[in-house]
């Protein structure tokens, strides 16, 4: 069965040996393959060949890992859906009519449906969690430098990660421990992922594990996600865990933070297509600025076009220190928050997404909506953290996701909670 | 209601700085969506003001003459190229 998982579907072979020999894993397609095109969900890129590989395939290539194609993204990775792709949306191998959350969901449905081992998908706000959470498999978004950025299409640099996607916690270790680790093409990387162990952490130990729980991210979800929630916590306790519940009020204006960094950063990444370098090749009429302006509302959909204008309002003057800045603050507020949550737990657990997979077509007309389903993933983002989706069973005979952040570069702690979670269900 | 109301021409306006040209009915349809979302970004208005801390540092490499892309390479994609260079539009 077809869920449109790919853009692209071209077999690409790895070395004969290594760590990953024998497993193929999905690309998600806004991450360089040499050769072979690199959409981004976007018309801008329909016929984009990037003559390097992206860091990240590097080591999957040198890990024996055998690539098996582009997966559908929500354009250049704005979206909570995938609906936003402009080669159509991709369906939840779980509920074919239901969205596999974005923006990875090519990702996430490709692993789901069995069509790929693993998958990489890229999460700023979200977007490798969501569809985890939908799709009923394990994403992880690694500490911020963990995991090589360089050959990643920029949308929003200062919260973006590369993350795996796999059917188990221990699988989806075993990627990260490949793809983690510094990088001097990208200096934002930090020494932490050198010789990186992550899935031996993937032992089912919780006994005297400290998980926090924020109200906030409780209030407010779906009735039908926090009772699963709540009974996956009751598991836990049972073996051991001890789990108490904390409060961070900064998280109340994490989506407006969020999204006013999210847009300020896409504003000024996405200046680049003006189909100079690469781009559609337009006929378009007029000096450098009539030319370049057609080719972007040619090549942008709706979304994208939004999220840039609002950035560049964000940003224009009279409007930086009432939005920019004050969203600085927010992101500051929410770290010293989360430091101190985390002075008192090993971990914090929340449901992925406060809501079950939407249905195709249900949430287009309204983006403010949209964005507010990403109330529990994006703090995540602003503060660096790592951060995993498990599934936790299902409500509806939809799938839901468990999250659990760590502490920076407690890849560990998160691995070997979230596998807990796994073996209770 | 939002403090910054946005209006057709506001939208027009940012359209404009970020070069991306827009019909009527797109332009309608984000001075809705717009106004909406703003709003939403005013609960920013009462975040305390916070130092962030300062663990951040430079990371610095020596400047080496390093392997690049080919000239050929970096023209690959260009809708149009000539000597060598990328072609564009005139700029005035």
């Amino acid at each position: 069965m077809s869920h449109d998982a790919f853009i692209t579907e071209e077999t690409i072979h790895g070395a004969d040996d290594g760590p990953l020999a024998g497993r193929t894993v999905a690309i998600k397609d806004n991450i360089s393959t040499a050769g072979v095109r690199t959409t981004c969900g976007s018309e801008m890129l329909t016929d984009y060949v990037p003559p390097y590989d992206a860091t990240v395939v590097e080591r999957l290539k040198s890990a024996g890992a055998t690539l098996v194609g582009k997966t559908n993204m929500d354009e250049f990775g704005m979206g909570t859906t995938t609906e936003t792709s402009a080669f159509g949306p991709t369906t939840n191998p779980v509920d074919e009519d239901r969205v596999p959350g974005g923006s990875s969901g090519g990702s996430a449905a490709a692993v789901a449906a069995g069509e790929a081992d693993a998958a990489l998908g890229s999460d700023t706000g979200g977007s490798v969690r969501c569809p985890a959470a939908f799709c009923g498999v394990v994403g992880i978004k690694p500490t911020y430098g963990l995991v090589s950025r360089y050959g990643l299409v920029a949308y929003a640099n200062s919260l973006e990660q590369i993350g795996p996607l796999a059917p188990t916690v221990e699988e989806a270790a075993e990627v990260l421990e490949v793809i983690a680790g510094p990088d001097d093409r990208d200096a934002t990387t930090r020494a932490e992922g050198a010789d990186a162990n992550y899935a031996s952490a993937a032992d089912g130990e919780v006994d005297g594990l400290s998980i926090g729980v924020p109200t906030e991210l409780i209030e407010g979800a779906d009735d039908r996600v926090v009772d699963r929630f709540h009974e996956t916590i009751a598991d836990l306790e049972t073996r051991g865990a001890e789990t108490h519940e904390v409060s961070l009020p900064s998280i109340e204006r994490a989506v407006q933070a969020y999204y006013v960094i999210a847009m300020s950063e896409a504003s000024s990444n996405l200046a680049r297509f003006d189909g100079v370098r690469y781009g559609p090749d337009t006929d378009a009429e007029g000096n450098w600025n009539e030319s370049f302006a057609a080719v972007r509302e040619a090549g942008f959909g709706d979304e994208v076009k939004r999220r840039i204008l609002l950035g560049t309002y964000a940003l224009s003057a009279g409007y930086h220190d009432k939005y920019y800045a004050k969203a600085q603050d927010a992101r500051a507020w929410l770290k010293q928050d989360f430091d101190e949550a985390l002075s008192d737990a090993d971990v914090l657990a929340s449901p992925t997404m406060p809501v079950l997979p939407f249905e195709l077509g249900e949430s287009l007309d309204d983006p403010l909506q949209m964005y507010l389903a990403d109330a529990n993933t994006v703090p995540v983002n602003l503060a660096n953290l790592p951060a995993i989706s498990v599934p936790a069973g299902r409500a509806d005979g939809l799938p839901v996701g468990f999250q659990l952040i760590g502490p920076a570069f407690g890849e560990r702690a998160i691995i070997r909670a979230a596998s807990a979670v796994e073996s209770s269900v | 209601m939002s403090e910054t109301p946005v209006d057709a021409d506001e939208v027009r306006h940012v359209a404009d700085l970020a070069r991306i040209d827009l019909d009527d009915e797109a332009v309608d349809q984000f001075a809705v969506q717009f106004a909406d979302i703003l709003s939403y970004f005013d609960a920013l208005d009462d975040v305390p003001e916070v130092d962030p801390e300062a663990d951040l540092v430079n990371v610095m490499r020596d400047d080496e003459v390093r392997d690049g892309l080919t000239q050929a390479e970096a023209l690959e994609n260009a809708p149009e190229a000539e000597d060598g260079y990328f072609k564009g539009p005139s700029v005035s």
